[in-house]
């Protein structure tokens, strides 16, 4: 392989990689552009996500088989569920909280995940979980490239499913009153908005495009277990952060960027993958302390 | 659709964060009316003489529980005053000066391992060791500390976060800390001819760490310091207005912190004999920001309240088997949920 086609490779792995964390970080961006609140439990509705995908599946699976189609409906089965979960999660624990101090609800957040991730852990008794799918791993060379279809449907589903959030926010009535509450919710309430209804709506999308990614990862790698949300989580928030929190298309860059800061890095020379969670979160730091705002965010002026 | 609600008036702001930041849900302890059971308890161990009882039979019983229960019971104390050295530690950076750290376990483990290192690895006397462990918890402090201490609260709080990761990830991926399965055979310590090794001296070791803690916390909570951290926490801008330092209040804190949490690192890794990686995870770090916020960021008799529920919870629930940690979880949830400022908050004036 010359340094062409694994220069390519990585691309390809990075593509992947960065289209699970852009799918993440959007449901982190989106619930910090209208609370303020960084949702530590997002990962773990990623988590929730891929079994209730697996769940999903196992239950048509006798009416659809496990190939494409069926995942495609175990993952809107996934979508829905989650996303109704996810608003439940605002109503219940965030809502009440909304008030307090914002340690409170930061730790609210924690304790959230803290449930999600035991009861994942109550049911599967910390077992990974197989998620046997008849994918296969069939897909076509280019050059000296490989390329499996099952990476190319899941980047394009990514890719679809960013493409319909962008046109759902800059195009449709609810897009617009969500971003009019992450700019003003006092305004928003004068103007006639139910910001509650928005700010639910921002969940369910938040949570939904998780639980896409989570049954997506499902499929594609294998197994699950209840602790799989935590480092995506967490490296879906370096993403957010580094396409600037609160933008859109900021998460979306900042995950595939991130996803190929990985690739690339873990073939730098003495940068071996087993450092590459630290240089992930070195990435993290360094754009925090020099860039806060991240690619694309808004600066704003706040200091608790 | 998102307009189709004409008539919610800007006088209801349920969900403003903004305008109830100075939250109303705890009852000032001044004010009459009804007062929860702790602040009564509380009020009742004002006086200096009352307070001096309640200390003398809080230290008796601490002596006497190894007597006369189970070595079980011993070592989950141990745990629990363990926690509360490691909880007062991060009160004094999250309660005292209002800097969420959600990577305080780097501190723990940053003194865990040097200790460790030192002793083991180089053959240092481990009472000689521990003021370099402190050394390198302190400066660990002013590493994370110094660039993240502009950041905003929850971007200081992803940060410790990531600073708390990479020190794990340090320590797995290295070889002088022994790589994933960490390192094990910590020499035990001895004192004077007194070889500390059974679980009831380990005990004994950690009464004194947690009433060393409780002394230093409560005498820094008193001092000029202590005050320049309120006054931080309430209005940085104002405290800077005032001729305090905003940026050396907050990395003393930091340090001070980090010091108590290496403290702590060091005993527990003589105490187990063996550390690795998984021991300071950041499971850890919430599990004592949990016990922080649960017992009331700020207070110390809370923040000891709090380091016992979390260590004696989930073994007062082992009954229900693989459910205890999700039974405590929910109950975590429903107590932040109902005390959004902690069991047994510092009274606001």
């Amino acid at each position: 392989m010359t340094w062409y086609d694994s220069f390519l490779q990585q691309l390809v792995d990075g593509l992947v990689l960065g289209s699970f964390y852009a799918l993440v970080a959007l449901g982190y961006t989106m619930v910090f552009g209208v609370i303020k609140l960084l949702n530590f439990a997002h990962g773990d509705l990623y988590m929730t996500g891929a079994f209730a995908g697996f769940g999903g599946l196992s239950l048509i699976s006798g009416f659809v088989g496990t190939g494409w189609l069926g995942i495609f409906i175990a993952m809107l089965l996934a979508m829905l569920a989650v996303g109704c979960l996810g608003v439940v999660i605002e109503r219940v624990a965030y809502h009440p909280m909304l008030g307090a101090p914002r340690l409170s609800i930061l730790i609210t957040a924690l304790a959230v995940s803290l449930v999600l991730q035991n009861a994942a852990l109550a049911m599967t008794g910390g077992q990974y979980t197989a998620f046997r799918t008849d994918l296969g791993f069939d897909g076509f060379n280019l050059g000296n490239l490989y390329l499996s279809y099952n990476q190319i449907v899941l980047v394009a589903t990514a890719a679809i499913l960013m493409i319909a959030l962008e046109l759902f926010v800059s195009k449709t009535l609810y897009g617009r009153a969500m971003r009019a509450v992450s700019i003003d919710k006092d305004m928003c309430r004068m103007m006639g908005i139910n910001v509650s209804a928005v700010i639910a709506v921002t969940f369910f999308i938040g949570s939904g495009l998780a639980a896409a990614a989570g049954t997506m990862a499902g499929a594609y790698y294998g197994s699950i277990w209840y602790f799989m949300g935590f480092l995506i989580g967490l490296k879906a928030f370096t993403a957010a952060v580094i396409g600037g929190i609160g933008s859109i298309t900021g998460a979306m860059l900042g995950g595939l960027i991130l996803g190929l800061l990985e690739s690339f890095g873990t073939h730098i020379p003495f940068i071996g993958s087993e450092w590459k969670d630290v240089f992930t979160f070195s990435i993290l730091i360094l754009v925090l302390v020099f860039k806060p705002t991240g690619l694309l965010g808004k600066s704003e002026v706040e200091r608790m | 659709m998102a307009k189709s609600e004409p008539k919610p008036t800007p006088v209801s702001h349920v969900d403003e964060p903004e305008l109830h930041k100075h939250d109303s849900h705890e009852t000032d302890v001044h004010e009459p009316g009804p007062r929860n059971l702790f602040q009564r308890l509380y009020a009742a161990f004002e006086s200096p003489g009352r307070r001096r009882a309640l200390h003398v039979a809080i230290l008796a019983i601490l002596i006497v529980t190894p007597w006369i229960s189970s070595q079980y019971t011993t070592v989950i104390l141990t745990n629990a005053l363990l926690y509360v050295v490691l909880c007062l530690g991060l009160n004094i950076v999250v309660g005292y000066a209002g800097l969420l750290d959600l990577g305080y376990a780097a501190f723990f483990a940053v003194g865990a391992y040097t200790v460790s290192i030192l002793t083991q690895q180089f053959g240092v006397n481990f009472w000689a060791a521990i003021p370099f462990s402190l050394m390198a918890a302190a400066l660990a402090g002013v590493i994370i500390g110094g660039p993240t201490l502009r950041l905003r609260s929850d971007y200081l709080a992803i940060v410790t976060l990531g600073f708390g990761e990479i020190v794990r990830f340090t320590a797995r991926n290295l070889e002088i800390t022994g790589g994933a399965s960490g390192l094990s055979h910590i020499p035990e310590p001895s004192l004077f001819g007194w070889h500390i090794d059974s679980s009831i001296d380990f005990y004994y070791v950690f009464v004194v760490l947690a009433v060393l803690a409780y002394i230093a916390s409560q005498r820094l909570f008193d001092s000029r310091l202590g005050r320049a951290w309120l006054y931080v926490r309430h209005d940085e801008d104002a405290a800077e207005a005032m001729g305090i330092n905003r940026v050396a209040t907050k990395l003393t804190a930091y340090v001070i912190g980090a010091i108590f949490g290496a403290i702590g690192g060091i005993f527990f890794s003589v105490n187990l004999g063996a550390i690795s990686p998984e021991s300071f995870s950041f499971q850890q770090s919430v599990l004592i920001l949990l016990a922080v916020v649960l017992g009331g960021m700020g207070k110390i008799p809370g923040v000891i309240l709090g380091a016992f529920i979390v260590v004696l919870g989930p073994e007062l629930l082992r009954d229900f088997g693989t459910l205890r940690l999700l039974i405590f979880a929910v109950l975590l949830l429903l107590i932040m949920l109902f005390r959004p400022s902690g069991i047994w908050p510092e009274k606001r004036s």
